[in-house]
């Protein structure tokens, strides 16, 4: 019988969540266009936000859907004023990478 | 079913993020991260999640990313990232290094908590469901818990909006001539 295989459990859903917090953290690091640092920032993100999902259904708890939607509101907060940063920059220099912005002044 | 569901977004979401590290074109990256994202609307409906689930397609995929795609082309499509230029040799071995470390310590803590989960009072998973998405649903089960216990939260995110607004339109237009200057965006790029 096929219903015998595994049903994900919400260890599957944790794991997975570290996984992709991973990958943005690596992201991070090693690309140094600021928009596509921007992107794995998002990825982090959405890996809290699958975790704490996870975990509201496990524990029964609506609470972390409501951190989640926070968290929502905070990222497109976050990148409305991130992106204008980068605009206003690479107005300045174009292709600026991250090294360019080592010093904030001019 | 469940477990082909979880299969599926789960590969969805992982080639999409690093796709996201991976791709040279910063549109090729944000098309990976549309992928991700939806495989995370896709894991928040297996997770009971529904409201949060369309608010992920709706804010996600359509605000941010067409937010992050409109810079891409208002700065120029063109300009892909050398990557084969390094400036630190050893940048990319630590972070593959500290990445397996990170992932493998998170991982360990999951599998060795796994028991830990488990609510103070032992229920089935169908009265932990019932919970976060009860017979009148889940988005009146999240309102309620937001504005009532969270409503103070709730307001203080009416304030960053604002807050986030009034900045971006500070950064982004052009002073006036004799007025006091910021960000000087006006100079003409060299």
């Amino acid at each position: 019988m096929i219903a015998a295989v595994a049903t994900p459990t919400t260890t599957w859903y944790l794991l997975l969540g570290a996984a992709l917090f991973s990958i943005g953290v690596v992201g991070v690091m090693v690309r140094r266009n600021p928009l596509i640092l921007f992107m794995c920032v998002e990825l982090m993100l959405n890996a809290v936000n699958l975790t704490f999902v996870a975990l509201a259904r496990r524990l029964g708890d609506i609470g972390g859907q409501s951190v989640v939607f926070f968290v929502m509101v905070v990222a497109a907060a976050e990148v409305v004023v991130g992106l204008g940063i980068v605009v206003a920059i690479l107005r300045r220099k174009p292709n600026a990478t991250t090294d360019d912005m080592a010093e904030l002044k001019g | 079913m469940e477990l082909f569901v979880f299969v599926v977004s789960a590969a969805m979401v992982l080639v999409g993020a690093v796709g996201v590290v991976v791709r040279k074109h910063p549109v090729h990256a944000a098309l990976s991260l549309i992928l991700t994202l939806f495989g995370i609307a896709v894991l928040f409906i297996a997770q009971e999640a529904h409201f949060l689930a369309a608010v992920q397609v709706i804010v996600y995929a359509g605000a941010i990313v067409v937010l992050f795609l409109f810079v891409i082309m208002l700065l120029g499509v063109d300009n892909a990232e050398d990557m084969h230029i390094e400036p630190f040799k050893v940048q990319r071995p630590v972070a593959a290094v500290i990445g397996a470390g990170l992932v493998s310590i998170i991982g360990l803590a999951i599998i060795v908590s796994r028991k830990a989960t488990v609510p103070l009072v032992e229920q089935s998973q169908a009265v932990q469901d019932a919970a976060i998405d009860p017979q009148d649903g889940n988005i009146r089960a999240l309102a309620r818990d937001v504005f009532s216990d969270r409503v103070l939260a709730f307001e203080l995110t009416s304030v960053l909006l604002v807050i986030a607004v009034v900045a971006t339109v500070m950064l982004a237009r052009k002073p006036k001539p004799g007025e006091l200057v910021i960000i000087d965006t006006s100079a003409a790029p060299k």
